[in-house]
């Protein structure tokens, strides 16, 4: 949807002027979206503990850029500033999700350096309060006996992420025929769960910090959370894993760095953000903002992102959204 | 009575000297904001944002900030529509077809007031409807699936055939160009990007805006240079302003018809403001005896889009604040503010943050009637804004327009695209295409799209899905009523003349 897409850079450069307080050439953040999102908060909240803590010695400028789903940012970053070690960039599950279907016009994920991610929002699967199916294998069970029998509804595009998560789902409880699973792709989490809870789609499948409100509300009933142990918080929804369905997806919200920077330089911001995670600001930034505790730095988590660029690829191509 | 108390609470947090100027200061910025072409009311509260939290400010006091903003920005978009004819927002784009005409005819400051007021009643009555029934109303939206929001959008369509026009299947072309326009970008039903040429840029489709100030005010500046300023319709003249009661009296029925239309076009999260206006005014027009003074500069199509896009947006916070579900761009950009504010809209907000809500409808409240002294007694400080000689206000709007537009993604390739749609509606002009109904399928082609998809997905295929539930059919029958009723009536009706530039 475009509403979503399109306030942009003069909220961006406003800010990025309010936020130089420090000498100019700090180093700089980009978020690839408008302010109020997802990806300007990592910036911004991972930017300002950063400085509060004293591992970076001047505040970070927060620019946003937002187009492409991202892309724009991530072409920036290649073709302009691959050699610039004062840049960092949010990026999250849906970077890599849009990476592995080629949705950035050809550019690749080797194309720049992941940093880490510190914080992650957990998948779930949601039904309405009165819905019959009262376990994730109840639900899954229906799809295999009937798929026509159940549509999901989810944040994102057809292939996107919250589809996927479904997709892997079943495809753990053994039912592989993808092209049959109904899924329609709405405006985002709340619309997602107004379809499910009016009756029009049977189940969403979205991010925690999504349906919390409708939770304490009575509204819905959450089957499943795709985290290896319960949230805590949320210590009566059970995980998919003690379901007996082997899945793990959350939307992971990180950094990257620009390819061309050297070891050192990726050192440097990889301790930086490993010092972000262990520090007290951000375990508070993570309750209020319904983020479960997701620390993978450095190279570890280059390797993670790899594996899950290659699940997706394997996935979309099943599915007919990649050739 | 608990909701006497609730109000008191809320303009007792509404009324402190602090939150009092901050309505007011949004409510002249918004003004501003809306009444220039290029910058909308969601640009203006995104651009707002991070001075909200410069500032410091609390989230009541944030709030009261962008929604003022919100609200002066909707009521601004008028003034260009009718002074210039260039539509000051998306929603104000209904307000050109006879506010221009009016303001042609000399009654410039008549519909002017006219408008203000209508904005004023239709604002004024949304919130009083959310005070009252955002609880209740929230579970309509439940109620509208795919396959509901489709017959909304057909019914628009349907109607589309009887804007004003000279010539029928120019409408018509016109829509279709708007309607694949709508088609570029990523295909939501399967992220498969459509006529991108492999072009980064328009990956998200093509702006409204972009569309709008190339359309509308990049083909008036080349209009302008083509008759060396002799043939422009800028610098319409405006004397003193008195108040039209005949008007406002003669037209107040269509108010509060149209406020009731726009009201639930905005609660439906997959309608919005400019679906209101538009339904609001072919809703006035359909019931309307002097048909043929629609597009003319009939007082009531002015007042009827500006209480139906007023009251749109005050019904477009119902679902935000109740469901958590943005039901128009701006608000979209309200729901990210709150949650970077830590408040979590949804089903619990009005018992859990009473202080907020009620805060926030006070602030309405007053910011109305703020807007309203703004806007009626005040409007010749804004006009005098657009009242300057055409040689130099077209280059200041043409400044405004393409700082406003790259503001959009902060890149030169929208700035390029408006300057073609601006080439394109030199065009459409010298054809006599209109330009209205390709702006309306850009809006709306997106959205009737996906609910189309999105049905046929639910149901396997099956059409017969459409019509499945009461709300449907009943869309059905006044969609068909709609686009049926004109081509028997054809003899009876002579189709508008469009005022000559």
């Amino acid at each position: 949807m475009k509403f979503y897409s399109r306030k942009g850079l003069m909220a961006g450069a406003v800010a990025g002027v309010l936020a130089v307080t420090g000498p100019a050439f700090s180093a700089e953040c980009i978020a690839p979206a408008n302010p109020g999102g997802g990806w300007d908060f990592t910036c911004r909240m991972i930017g300002k503990i950063m400085y509060d803590i004293g591992v970076a010695d001047k505040p970070i400028q927060v620019t946003n850029m937002a187009g492409g789903g991202g892309g724009l940012a991530f072409s920036h970053v290649v073709n302009e500033r691959n050699e610039d070690a004062e840049l960092i960039v949010a990026a999250s599950s849906a970077t890599a999700t849009r990476l592995a279907q080629n949705a950035y016009a050809g550019m690749t994920a080797d194309q720049v350096r992941f940093l880490g991610a510190i914080g992650a929002d957990p998948g779930v699967i949601v039904v309405a309060a009165d819905s019959p199916y009262q376990s994730l294998n109840d639900l899954l069970d229906a799809v295999k006996a009937d798929p026509t029998s159940v549509t999901f509804a989810g944040g994102s595009a057809a292939g996107g992420f919250d589809h996927l998560k479904v997709l892997m789902a079943l495809g753990r409880a053994g039912f592989n025929d993808v092209t049959a699973v109904k899924y329609i792709g709405v405006d985002g989490g709340g619309d997602a769960i107004t379809q499910t809870i009016g009756g029009h789609t049977q189940a969403m499948t979205g991010d925690m910090s999504e349906v919390v409100g409708f939770l304490a509300a009575g509204e819905v009933r959450v089957l499943a959370v795709f985290t290896e142990d319960r949230v805590p918080g949320f210590d009566d929804i059970p995980t998919a894993t003690e379901q007996g369905i082997d899945i793990v997806s959350v939307n992971w919200r990180g950094l990257y760095v620009p390819l061309g920077i050297s070891d050192t330089d990726y050192r440097k911001w990889s301790d930086a953000l490993a010092a972000v995670a262990a520090s007290d600001e951000w375990a508070e930034a993570m309750v209020a903002n319904g983020l479960a505790p997701f620390t993978r730095v450095g190279d570890d988590f280059q390797d993670y992102v790899n594996g899950v660029i290659l699940e997706i690829e394997e996935l979309s191509r099943e599915i007919g959204v990649i050739q | 009575m608990e909701l006497l108390a609730n109000l008191s609470q809320g303009f007792a947090v509404a009324l402190t000297p602090s939150t009092l100027l901050l309505a007011i200061a949004g409510c002249f910025l918004g003004t501003i904001i809306g009444s220039l072409p290029g910058l909308g009311p969601s640009n203006g509260v995104a651009i707002l944002i991070p001075l909200a939290f410069s500032l410091g400010l609390d989230a009541t006091e944030a709030l009261v900030l962008m929604t003022s903003v919100y609200y002066g920005a909707m009521y601004g978009g008028r003034i260009s529509s009718i002074l210039l004819n260039i539509p000051g927002d998306e929603p104000a784009l209904m307000t050109t077809l006879d506010g221009y005409p009016m303001a042609k005819q000399g009654r410039a400051g008549d519909a002017l007031v006219l408008s203000g007021v209508a904005s004023f009643v239709g604002a004024f009555l949304a919130t009083v409807g959310l005070m009252l029934l955002a609880p209740i109303l929230a579970r309509v939206a439940y109620l509208f699936g795919p396959a509901e929001y489709f017959a909304l959008y057909l019914l628009a369509f349907c109607t589309l055939g009887g804007l004003a026009s000279k010539n029928q299947a120019k409408a018509a072309l016109a829509a279709a160009i708007g309607l694949g326009i709508a088609m570029i970008g990523l295909d939501n039903q399967t992220g498969i990007p459509r006529l991108t040429f492999g072009e980064i840029h328009l990956m998200d489709g093509v702006d409204f805006l972009v569309a709008i100030v190339g359309l509308f005010a990049v083909s008036e500046i080349f209009m302008f240079i083509e008759s060396h300023g002799r043939n422009t319709a800028i610098g319409v003249k405006l004397d003193k302003i008195t108040i039209p009661f005949r008007d406002i009296v003669k037209s107040f029925p269509a108010m509060l018809r149209s406020t009731a239309i726009g009201f639930f076009a905005g609660v439906l999260p997959g309608a919005g403001a400019s679906l209101g206006s538009f339904l609001a005014y072919m809703g006035e027009k359909a019931v309307a005896r002097d048909k043929n003074s629609f597009g003319r500069g009939n007082p009531r199509g002015v007042a009827a889009p500006e209480a139906g896009n007023n009251a749109a947006a005050g019904g477009a916070l119902v679902p935000m604040l109740t469901l958590g579900v943005p039901g128009s761009g701006t608000t979209a950009v309200l729901l990210a503010l709150l949650l970077t504010l830590n408040i979590t809209p949804g089903p619990l907000l009005f018992a859990e943050r009473p202080e907020v809500v009620w805060g926030l409808i006070a602030a309405l409240l007053i910011s109305n009637v703020v807007l309203l002294i703004m806007n009626v007694p005040m409007v010749k400080l804004f006009v005098r804004l657009l009242s300057v000689p055409p040689w130099i206000l077209l280059p200041g709007i043409m400044m405004v327009s393409f700082g406003g537009i790259y503001s959009l993604s902060g890149s030169g390739y929208d700035l390029v695209l408006m300057i073609v749609f601006g080439l394109f509606g030199y065009l459409f002009r010298k054809l006599d295409v209109p330009t209205v109904p390709i702006i309306l399928g850009i809006l709306l082609g997106n959205n009737m799209e996906d609910s189309l998809r999105r049905a046929m997905v639910i149901s396997d295929g099956d059409w017969t899905y459409l019509f499945s539930s009461g709300i449907c059919i009943g869309l059905w029958i006044a969609a068909i009523a709609g686009f049926v009723a004109p081509v028997f009536l054809k003899n009876l009706l002579q189709p508008p003349k469009p005022v000559e530039d």
